[in-house]
């Protein structure tokens, strides 16, 4: 597989390595009523679609960026990949 | 010996001749020839015996969809089994012999089960050996077993060299056929980058092998043009001998090219073969089609053969499989061949075309609306029955059997993505459909167009709109007549008629297959393994599913297909292998002492990748166990020396430094003081321990983070992942350091006198300057910048100094010459581990991935007053039994025994068993210090247990002894020694 | 119809013309007790020993494609127990037991050769770890031996000790491991399920459970809707497309794991052997191929193929100890769709939805476990409890942390 990375353009899936879905971002607060659960559901239920799916892919052999890859797990075609950095910041973890 | 079937004609270099062996007798043939093609024109048909049957074969193609005629090519370790006697370039000193009979092949005892077939019907296995149940593994599996497979591995280590490479493209095109040559030729006068492969020698593809024209040249004379013309452009390369084994994401295709496989050895310095990586943005496949014979009763036999291997034996090799052959056709194809054995003036026996309106020949007998319905000849053949269209029968003399039964377009590569082929009905073929794999064209035969002029044309079309050029080029004139084609799979009849070759797969089979119930596709396959031989059923396939349809009553699309995977053909494993294998199969990381180490005779261990001094052993130790202990006491006793660079390093730098390590170590770092070191846990989000290690804080906004060797990566990337994806704003920055400084440790009573003589002297590193983990940057041996930490592993007043990478060689050897008057000795990893051990540091043993800081004694480490990761599912009650594991120290009753790792703990008396588990050695060693062995492990509740006395039991190494429970700090408990 | 050496002699004098379908080809009824979705080794299992031990007959398993054709169609073959959990170790131990009587209790021979299986160890930490494995095997009945490097080089001439990267330090070898013939295994169930009266509704694809204040009352299905007291779902693989049709999310991701067969060889490879220092297995099948594998390819997928990198890294470890396999050749790669839990470790257990149970989770051992799975699935189907060598497998033990983490890698399904 070949990932377009933003930064570096396309580059060979085996430079990089895979940890899953993109929803690992978002770290629940650990200070609620139902932090157990959320964490539980947070760590071990994740998304898992016959189709599109958006999940993290790391540079471990380039420049060690985590990023945020849209790709089909019928057909792996990619249609999206973004930093990861970017995707945390839009979902609000800067505070 | 003379070439008694050597014909006029053909692409053979008949200036030179090649000698070769086979089966013992020597034989000579040409370049250009194959090893078949060798052999037919020595008068050789038969070249094995199939698998279950041991039936004789001979080649049934003239390609690398040869079912039949596999060969052992070479000998000794070079020896390659199941090799295509088809495929094989003739080179001079060939050396071959045929497979899978015991006995010469032309009497091979084992033909016996040829005689039993009604009792091997498809799938007889699964039916009986069952009893008695203990027969099967001492009888029927080893009998069966021995049947297995057909040619035999060397046993011997492969010597050759395999490489592999990346490549780069605008369009591939993988076949040199007319679609081919054409395509290829439209993109690369369009000044594309270009990439032609093709699995054969030379180039061609069916053109070498027809007698047909393309303008005012021969086929094959266009074809070695146009590979000219491509041949001399920069933009293209041409990789003849190469095939393109699959079509993977992305537009990635594995090629293998056969660099030295026409040799008798490959050339110095040159490997066997190359895996190619392939990386296209268009690519066109011209795989072309291949010929499928018709089944009829005993129509297996040397010398019955495809109509198009006759053509190419005869037009492109010079080689008549025999003096007087006869054609079995449904289709104008079978005429094609007729004529041009005619041609050649080789007798045609006949041509019998199932067709009613077959066309007439003055030059042949053709017997139109009619079968052949049997054959004769026990090695080869020798006779066929025909018959008639008015149902008369009789006998035709035949040495060779040229069969047309219609051509499957070799759509493979179009399947690899899971795509699935269409039926054609006027071709009564699969063809390519569905979604091809992106970027994928088909043109040519491989896309049902069967015309020379639509291959042309098809090809030069897809080059034109891959590379979205706008003119189509001029075509060459060629023939343009489309296949007429009369579906016909097999003549119906009494006997056995063969789909399978190799597998003995036969008509009677699928039908039995039918009347069971295993009716799909799939079944169908596994139950008789049709297709399932080193062919893969290129030529049996589909004619066992129009079988299968006609006994369904269904149509064969309904009936389906398989599914085509890669290689398209079988690929030497060592190929995918490349280089990585014997000691470089992985890389090897050395440490910077490394040199110096060998120098002292170090034992070296394997750590990951990295290799470690193990121990120093000196004259006159004959037992490891000698040189560790020496190390130990030598190091307890005054100073020991030991390279820790294999530790991860990760420098943390920026403001938000503090805040960021007290989110990945459970722990707090937040309040630790500039120049002070703390010992860090981390956990994983599932709150169980991830590694631990130090951070040693050299300024308000830098940290020196240390991991353990293993995990030196992960750790890393889970850094990166919190920063980057969990707190993408915090103002702190990573790098791993781990390669840039190299690392020492000094640990023992004189530590600090020889450091002394290291740093310089304006480094205050007396007890109250800096203390135990105090840690700063240094400078030492005159103004080399290097760094410093008091910690200790060993439990001994201890530092690790660290200084750029390239000093490492020097610092080491300048720490031995200033250690010297306090005879500092350098230890290894195993002194290292037995001195954790005697300290109770948990290591790797410890840290196995399912162990909490509550099992490891840390469970107060895990601060409970602010958010890390791992902090709160740390919290599940299944992680905190009031029994859970926790670490305790084991030392023997009685002081000779061992406590072996591994070992399972049980209460003192009571059963031995699974359900009584206490828990389990984790590490174990001999303790120099203390005169007898210890241990640390888990064990239940062990926190509570001290005292106690256990048994452990390790029936695996026959081991059971008593132990007490005892505090896991087995020296210096209160650690009065680091603090000296 | 009973199989016996007699009955293929009696067929074959008379023309092969008496063997019957070795399973109808039913219409489905309009009510089951059970309906087990999934027509793989699990499913078929499952419908065998519910009809074999626990006396229920109305039951049918229906598949959306052929029977045999999941993963028990395109694995590596493997049986074995060499397991160090609690959790897992009496589970497995009891499928190899099972294994052992298998071919007997459904009478078709699927060629259960316990040839043994191997594991190389390459250093000191690793032989520590398998000797505690090897206890735990033996304490829990099963068998385990430590072999010297010497010793195995006796019975793998062809290993290579003298140039190895990484160092041969002996190995844990479990004697009654081996392989099996897998198609046969679907099969053998398949007809000892169907002459039992269990219906085998094969191209019949589950669209939907339908849910009635949390109960479940049966499947719609592409051939209708079947009605069930229970239903059991065994489509390892699938797993997550399935429960998400009854509104459920898994603790599972589905992987990609390729496979590999070379060429048919004379016999050269006795048992299994697994190389502890890279991603190889392999054994040699009674038709002669190697059969083949490593990792898996590590991101998630649903299609049933693999890419290059993985392909490579397996035949460079399969170098690394037999140089010899450079010169056989691979004959066909596949891909199989792995359902990779959380912690490595299946799960055999009633969902929140009444009448609605699961199996899944098999990561890539699915294979050896098949009769046990079958047999605790139809115990639980039966009794609503598990049985006991199935009990820690609970969808709740990653929320209470009671995972059964083998490899000790954690909530990262593509390291287990």
């Amino acid at each position: 597989m070949i990932i377009n990375h933003p930064l570096l353009g396309p580059r060979d899936a085996s430079e990089f390595t895979y940890l899953g879905d993109a929803a690992l971002i978002d770290r629940p607060d650990p200070d609620t009523a139902t932090a157990a659960r959320d964490f539980y559901e947070y760590q071990y239920l994740r998304d898992n679609p016959a189709g599109t799916l958006r999940e993290l892919w790391y540079h471990e052999a380039g420049d060690r960026a985590w990023l945020v890859v849209t790709r089909n797990t019928l057909t792996h075609e990619i249609t999206h990949v973004e930093l990861a950095r970017d995707v945390a910041r839009k979902a609000g973890r800067s505070t | 010996m003379s070439q008694i079937n050597r014909i006029d004609g053909g692409q053979i270099d008949r200036t030179q001749t090649l000698k070769f062996n086979f089966n013992a007798k020597t034989y000579t043939g040409h370049p250009g020839d194959t090893l078949a093609s060798a052999l037919l024109a020595n008068g050789v048909r038969l070249m094995g015996r199939s698998f279950k049957y041991h039936r004789p074969r001979g080649p049934l193609t003239a390609g690398s969809e040869e079912p039949n005629a596999l060969v052992e090519l070479r000998g000794g370790a070079r020896a390659e089994p199941n090799t295509r006697a088809t495929t094989i370039e003739l080179y001079n000193g060939l050396w071959a012999r045929s497979q899978n009979h015991l006995g010469p092949l032309g009497l091979d005892v084992m033909a016996v089960n040829d005689l039993f077939s009604d009792f091997l019907s498809a799938g007889f296995y699964y039916k009986t050996f069952m009893w008695p149940a203990a027969f099967w593994e001492k009888l029927y599996e080893p009998v069966i077993r021995r049947a297995a497979g057909l040619g035999a591995l060397s046993g011997k280590a492969d010597p050759d060299t395999y490489d592999k490479g990346y490549l780069h493209c605008d369009l591939l095109v993988i076949g040199a056929g007319p679609s081919g040559l054409m395509a290829a030729r439209t993109a690369a006068r369009a000044g594309a980058q270009v990439i032609l492969t093709d699995e054969d020698f030379r180039m061609g593809g069916r053109l070498n092998s027809e007698t047909l024209e393309i303008g005012e040249q021969t086929g094959a004379d266009w074809a070695a043009d146009t590979v000219a013309e491509l041949a001399a452009q920069p933009n293209v390369r041409l990789m003849p001998r190469t095939t393109s084994i699959g079509a993977f994401d992305h537009g990635i295709y594995g090629a293998v090219e056969r660099v030295s496989d026409h040799l008798h050895r490959p050339e110095d310095g040159k490997p066997r073969q190359i895996l190619w990586r392939i990386y296209t943005r268009q690519t066109i496949l011209c795989a072309g089609a291949t010929e499928r014979p018709i089944a009829f009763r005993n129509n297996d036999r040397p010398g019955i053969m495809l109509g198009s291997a006759v053509r190419s034996y005869v037009n492109r090799f010079g080689a008549a499989p025999a003096r007087q052959i006869a054609v079995f056709t449904n289709s104008d194809d079978g005429h094609k061949t007729a004529q041009d054995l005619h041609a050649k003036g080789i007798r045609v026996a006949g041509v019998i075309d199932i067709r009613k309106d077959a066309p007439r020949s003055d030059a042949y007998d053709v017997f139109a609306g009619s079968k052949v319905t049997d054959s004769k000849g026990r090695l080869g053949l020798r006779r066929i029955e025909v018959e008639r269209a008015d149902g008369t029968r009789h006998w035709i003399d035949c040495g060779a059997l040229a069969v047309s039964g219609g051509w499957n377009p070799n759509v493979h590569l179009t399947c690899h993505q899971r795509g699935r082929p269409q039926w054609n009905e006027s071709l009564a073929a699969f063809v390519p459909g569905g979604v091809l794999p992106p970027g994928l064209s088909v043109a040519g035969a491989a896309n049902g167009v069967m015309s020379t002029a639509g291959a042309l044309r098809s090809g030069a079309a897809a080059a034109c709109t891959a590379l979205s050029l706008k003119a189509m080029p001029d075509l060459p004139e060629a023939e343009d007549a489309p296949l007429s084609i009369t579906p016909f799979w097999h003549v119906a009849g009494k006997g056995r008629a063969w789909l399978d070759q190799q597998n003995d797969v036969t008509v009677k089979d699928v039908k039995l297959s039918h009347q069971e119930g295993y009716r799909s596709v799939e079944h169908l396959k596994r139950y008789t393994t049709l297709g399932m031989a080193t062919d893969q059923g290129k030529t049996s396939n589909v004619g066992g599913l129009a079988i299968l349809a006609e006994l369904a009553g269904k149509s064969i699309p309904d009936v389906g297909t398989t599914i085509f995977r890669p290689p398209y053909t079988p690929t030497a494993i060592g190929v995918f292998a490349g280089r990585s294998r014997g000691k470089a199969f992985k890389p090897t990381r050395k440490t910077p002492s490394h040199i110096w180490a060998e120098e002292q005779g170090a034992v070296f261990v394997e750590a990951g990748n990295w290799l470690r001094a193990q121990w120093f052993p000196r004259a006159g130790e004959t037992h490891w166990r000698q040189s560790v202990d020496r190390e130990v006491q030598a190091t307890r006793g005054s100073v020991g020396v030991c390279d820790v660079t294999t530790l991860g390093k990760i420098d943390v730098q920026g403001s938000d430094a503090a805040a960021f390590l007290n989110k990945v170590y459970c722990n707090g770092f937040a309040k630790l003081p500039v120049g002070r070191t703390r010992y860090g846990l981390m956990l994983r989000e599932d709150g169980i321990a991830m590694d631990d290690g130090t951070a040693a804080r050299l300024a308000e906004d830098h940290f020196v983070v240390t991991t353990t060797t293993a995990n030196a990566v992960s750790v890393y990337r889970h850094m990166e992942f919190v920063r980057q994806c969990l707190f993408p704003d915090m103002d702190v920055q990573l790098i791993s350091t781990t390669e840039s400084w190299a690392q020492f440790a000094v640990a023992g009573p004189n530590a600090r006198k020889v450091l002394q003589k290291i740093v310089d002297p304006s480094c205050d590193i007396s007890n109250d300057a800096f203390p135990f983990m105090a840690c700063a940057e240094i400078t030492l041996c005159g103004g080399l910048r290097g760094r410093l930490f008091r910690i200790s592993f060993s439990g001994e007043l201890a530092y690790e100094i660290a200084v750029p990478t390239r000093y490492g060689d020097a610092l080491i050897r300048r720490i031995m010459e200033v250690g010297a008057p306090y005879d500092i000795t350098p230890y290894g990893t195993e002194a290292l581990g037995v001195m954790r051990i005697e300290k109770g540091h948990a290591a790797g043993n410890e840290l196995n991935g399912t162990t909490t800081a509550l099992n490891l004694g840390l469970g107060r480490m895990v601060s409970q007053t602010k958010d890390s990761i791992g902090t709160v599912l740390s919290r599940r009650e299944g992680l905190n039994a009031p029994d859970a594991l926790r670490q305790v120290g084991l030392r023997p009753l009685d002081p000779k025994d061992k406590v072996p790792a591994g070992a399972h703990l049980m209460a003192a008396t009571g059963p031995v068993d699974a359900a009584h588990d206490q828990g389990y050695v984790t590490s174990a060693c001999y303790s120099p210090t203390l005169g007898h062995h210890i241990a640390l492990a888990f064990l239940k509740n062990g926190a509570e247990r001290l005292g106690e006395t256990l048994r452990l039991v390790s029936p695996l190494t026959g081991v059971e002894t008593h132990v007490e429970v005892v505090s896991p700090h087995f020296f210096d408990p209160q650690g009065d020694r680091l603090r000296a | 119809m009973r199989y016996s050496g007699f009955r293929v002699i009696k067929e074959a004098l008379t023309g092969h013309k008496g063997w019957q379908p070795a399973w109808r080809d039913p219409e489905p009824q309009p009510h089951y007790d059970i309906v087990v979705v999934g027509g793989g080794g699990h499913g078929l299992a499952t419908a065998y020993y519910l009809a074999r031990k626990f006396s229920q007959h109305r039951v049918a398993v229906i598949e959306k494609g052929w029977i045999g054709g999941g993963n028990v169609g395109r694995n590596t073959t493997i049986i074995r127990s060499n397991y160090l959990l609690d959790g897992n170790e009496p589970f497995y131990e009891f499928s190899l037991k099972l294994w052992e009587g298998l071919e007997q209790d459904f009478n078709f021979n699927a060629m259960i050769s316990q040839r043994g299986i191997l594991n190389l160890i390459h250093s000191d930490a690793q032989r520590d770890a398998f000797i505690r494995r090897g206890n735990a095997m033996l304490l829990n009945g099963a068998d385990a031996e430590l072999l010297s490097t010497a010793q195995i080089k006796a019975r793998y001439p062809f290993l290579n000790v003298d140039d190895a990267r990484f160092p041969i330090k002996g190995g844990l070898a479990q004697h009654r491991g081996g392989t099996v013939r897998h198609d046969a295994v679907a099969w053998g169930y398949a007809r000892g399920a169907d002459s039992r009266g269990v219906d085998i509704i094969q191209n019949c694809e589950v669209t939907g459970f339908r849910i009635n204040d949390g109960k479940c009352l049966g499947v719609e299905t592409t051939r209708g809707f079947i009605g069930a007291g229970k239903v059991g779902c065994a489509v390892a693989g699938s797993s997550g497309r399935l429960m998400a049709l009854a509104g459920m999310r898994l603790p599972i991701e589905s992987h990609v794991l390729q496979a590999f067969v070379s060429e048919g060889l004379k016999p050269i490879l006795p048992g299994v052997v697994t190389f502890g220092a890279g991603h190889f297995y392999v054994s040699q099948s009674d038709k002669g191929g190697l059969v083949f594998g490593g990792d898996i390819d590590g991101y998630n997928s649903y299609s049933q193929r693999g890419n290059l990198p993985v392909v490579e890294d397996v035949c460079e470890g399969g170098m690394a100890i037999f140089p010899m396999i450079g010169r056989a050749r691979l004959l066909r790669m596949w891909g199989g769709i792995m359902d990779m839990s959380m912690d490595g470790s299946p799960i055999i257990d009633r969902t929140h939805i009444d009448g609605l149970y699961f199996n899944g989770g098999w990561c890539y051992g699915g294979f050896k476990a098949t009769p046990a799975s079958g047999y605790c699935f139809a115990h639980l189907l039966t009794h609503d409890t598990p049985h006991p060598v199935a009990g820690a497998y609970r969808f709740d033990r990653f929320e209470k942390g009671l995972m059964i983490d083998e490899k000790g890698v954690g909530a990262q399904p593509n390291l287990h």
